[in-house]
């Protein structure tokens, strides 16, 4: 008896699960950890504000966010990724092999990362792409040779430098602003080297060789706590710490940039791109989903408020650094008419 | 044994064996010693292990179980909050000036000081505002007592966290708004109540908002579902197999599989739920019934192990009796094996769904670690647990999830050991000796 009525009761969950599995009334969105904080205040943002079902967000990284979006179209499937990258042109080939054919692309605004140093230290830092990766990467070419970096001061890696120590403090492998410092500042540092530029190494050479930072002392891992980065380069003005913009832009009373190229971030060089290390943060959304899930629009259009994306917005808040204004209309206009992207290829 | 060595002990005679093992006994009472001391160590290490675990939870989650709230005069001004526009209205604005009207050197009119302002009382006070006002529109035009959570920083400087002596410019906190705390201490408007929103909170970004609520209840549907499929599964598994199945190869393979399902990590059930339940019966992501089926997998062999045994250890004899008066095998294992042996499988289900409760990693892959901000209102909808909103919180970035991080684990902690505690009862008071 006893079993009968258990398998009784299992078969009347199932059958609840039937119906409400099929009615779907949250937003579901995955995608990179580094959008993540951000649509996560909007999300919260919608569902105070409006008192619709919350929506649910999921943090998968870019690339799995990708795969779930582009798994086709339904209720079953996710309705927005983000990204911190563009979508790449195998996805977007997936999405389309799959159903997922109107896709609206979101630049929502960018990440920088900083090389920031003490204001007690008087020198005027300006550092070339290549002399930060010869001062921090794990092998570096001497005299025509690739062998373990032995720079340990400054000086030695460009004369017009101070003679101090090198002494970096920046994020640990597990983070997302290290896969992005990788990229961005060390893998352009590599290729701007004479040494690879001449050898004809082409970009999985570098991937493989230039993507190690040094473990011999002078670059650190300093965990995931800037604030503790922000205290030791209080303490020890020669060090120099790697974090995202918006943590040197609360603590500019302390620290101030240290210039690539020339240009120093600001939220304007980092919005036009002279600032070299920063990247652009998107979302994608499913076309065919709205009208069809129950406040996808709307949630669309908190996101889009002047209120989340504007400078000073709440988003801004939370370290993202906005468009410019022109940038920020033509993308309320497209993601609120629901445009199409371009085709990747 | 006593009786024979009584009988072949020669007392204190001289001879070689006697001697031998006289001269031997200072040796083998010193091994027995150090053998002692060894256990004894190594229980006083688990022990002093677990004492450093809790101390240093409590130590960092005590503080999650107070937070600091405001009791606020508030005038519901009908220009901000006019009528017809519910619920929409400056329910923010009308916080601000009420703030404003009781703190001294404020000026209204400066939109800088007011939003500094408006970061005194938490995110969620304005929508607890509209949501009275909602309930009650007669409200506008009136002036209300209300008492909600501050926001994060402040909570931090109430509790002693934020140190008033660090220079300003370092300090999260500014010297007026300290100034304004402080005057809103003297005016008896802080209180530190117990954090009741800790266990009737959904989840939110803001630390003083967050609480468990969601992950409670996508436990308890991830337990029930689990239990509701590894019980009667295992229960008949076991049956089968200790009362029925004949004595083969065939039994022996499913033996032997059944004892290594119990060893797999539970990250393969994940993943084997990832491509099952939700890639081909299209199950939703997140909800705690998928949940439930992953961990019905990893708690099945634990149930089918424990009832195997717990019908082993019912004697022959009540069986024998059974079928010696004439019941049929199936009477035999429903009317007598079955219940003499309930407390032996009530207590291996207990301890594999307290299993079944901590674990992470499955849940994980099912993408049960999300940010939802609503608790779940059946096993379909997406919701967190409790170990992987405890990852959630360990990752934000926010101060006030640190302790409230270590809240969560003693929760967490408490839940699993009241299990275990209903589990060694439940053995004790039924556990019969024959």
């Amino acid at each position: 008896m006893k079993t009968i009525k258990l398998t009784a009761s299992v078969l009347a969950i199932t059958a609840v699960a039937a119906t409400a599995a099929s009615a779907r009334d949250a937003i579901r969105i995955v995608g990179s950890s580094t959008v993540f904080p951000y649509t996560q205040a909007v999300a919260e943002q919608f569902a105070n504000m409006t008192g619709a079902p919350s929506p649910i967000v999921e943090s998968t990284g870019t690339g799995g966010g990708m795969k779930i979006f582009c798994e086709g179209i339904g209720e079953n499937t996710a309705d927005i990724t983000g990204a911190s990258r563009a979508m790449k042109a195998s996805e977007y080939e997936l999405c389309q092999s799959n159903g997922v054919t109107d896709i609206t692309e979101a630049l929502i605004g960018f990440d920088g990362l900083s090389i920031a140093i003490s204001r007690a230290n008087d020198f005027a830092w300006d550092l070339k792409l290549s002399e930060v990766y010869l001062a921090l990467a794990a092998q570096v070419p001497v005299d025509g040779e690739w062998v373990d970096n032995p720079y340990t001061t400054w000086d030695q890696i460009n004369p017009g430098l101070p003679a101090v120590e090198i002494l970096a403090y920046g994020p640990p492998p597990t983070s997302g602003t290290r896969d992005a410092f990788v990229e961005l500042a060390m893998h352009a540092g590599c290729e701007e080297l004479e040494y690879v530029m001449s050898g004809g190494f082409d970009g999985d050479w570098v991937e493989e060789n230039c993507s190690r930072m040094r473990t011999d002392g002078p670059f650190v891992e300093a965990g995931e706590n800037d604030n503790l980065i922000v205290q030791r380069l209080e303490a020890d003005p020669n060090a120099v710490g790697i974090f995202g913009y918006s943590f040197l832009f609360e603590n500019l009373d302390k620290l101030k940039a240290v210039s690539i190229e020339g240009v120093e971030p600001n939220a304007s060089t980092i919005a036009d791109k002279s600032y070299p290390v920063s990247r652009p943060l998107f979302f994608y959304v499913k076309n065919a989903h709205r009208g069809v899930i129950p406040n996808l629009n709307e949630f669309l259009e908190e996101y889009m408020s002047n209120d989340a994306l504007e400078q000073g917005g709440y988003l801004a808040e939370r370290g993202l650094v906005s468009l410019a204004d022109d940038l920020l209309m033509k993308l309320q206009d497209a993601v609120l008419n629901g445009t199409n992207m371009e085709p990747k290829s | 044994m006593a009786d024979v060595t009584a009988a072949t002990d020669p007392g204190p005679k001289t001879g070689s064996t006697a001697d031998a093992v006289r001269a031997s006994l200072a040796r083998r009472n010193r091994k027995q010693k150090i053998l002692q001391v060894l256990g004894l160590g190594a229980i006083s290490f688990a022990f002093l292990m677990l004492f450093i675990l809790i101390a240093s939870l409590v130590s960092s989650g005590y503080q999650a179980f107070t937070q600091t709230h405001i009791t606020l005069e508030v005038f519901i001004d009908p220009e901000e909050v006019p009528l017809e526009r519910l619920p929409r209205g400056g329910f923010d604005d009308v916080l601000e000036a009420s703030l404003a009207s009781v703190l001294k050197d404020v000026d209204p009119d400066d939109r800088a000081t007011m939003r500094a302002l408006g970061g005194l009382p938490s995110n969620g006070a304005q929508f607890r505002l509209r949501d009275r006002v909602v309930e009650d529109p007669d409200l506008i035009g009136q002036t209300i007592t209300m008492t909600v959570p501050v926001s994060d920083p402040y909570d931090q400087l109430n509790k002693g966290l934020i140190d008033r002596r660090t220079p300003e410019e370092n300090r999260r906190l500014k010297d007026f708004e300290i100034a304004w705390f402080d005057q809103l201490v003297a005016m008896e408007a802080i209180s530190k109540p117990l954090n009741t929103g800790l266990i009737s909170n959904p989840d939110s970004r803001f630390p003083e908002l967050a609480g468990l609520k969601g992950a409670l209840i996508g436990s308890f549907w991830a337990l029930f579902v689990c239990f509701v499929i590894s019980f009667p599964l295992g229960i008949g598994a076991a049956i089968y197999l200790e009362e029925f199945a004949p004595k083969n190869k065939f039994s022996d393979f499913v033996e032997v599989n059944i004892n290594n399902l119990a060893a797999v990590p539970s990250v393969v059930f994940g993943l084997l739920a990832l491509a099952v339940f939700i890639g081909w019966f299209g199950l939703p992501r997140s909800a705690p019934f998928v949940g439930g089926m992953t961990l019905a997998l990893m708690t099945m062999p634990t149930i089918i192990i424990a009832t195997r045994a717990a019908l082993k250890a019912v004697p022959p004899s009540i069986r024998e009796a059974a079928l010696g008066v004439g019941a049929s095998k199936h009477q035999v294992v429903f009317g007598h094996v079955l219940p003499l042996a309930m407390p032996g499988i009530l207590t291996g289900t207990i301890i594999g769904l307290a299993q079944a409760l901590g674990e992470t990693a499955p849940l994980l892959l099912i993408g049960m670690n999300a940010f939802i901000t609503s608790a779940p209102s059946g096993p379909f909808d997406s919701a967190t647990a409790l170990p992987t909103q405890i990852f959630i919180w360990a990752d934000s970035p926010e101060r006030g999830f640190v302790s409230r991080t270590s809240a969560a684990i003693l929760v967490l902690l408490g839940f699993l050991i009241t299990m275990n505690a209903v589990s060694i009862y439940l053995r004790n008071k039924f556990e019969r000796n024959w």
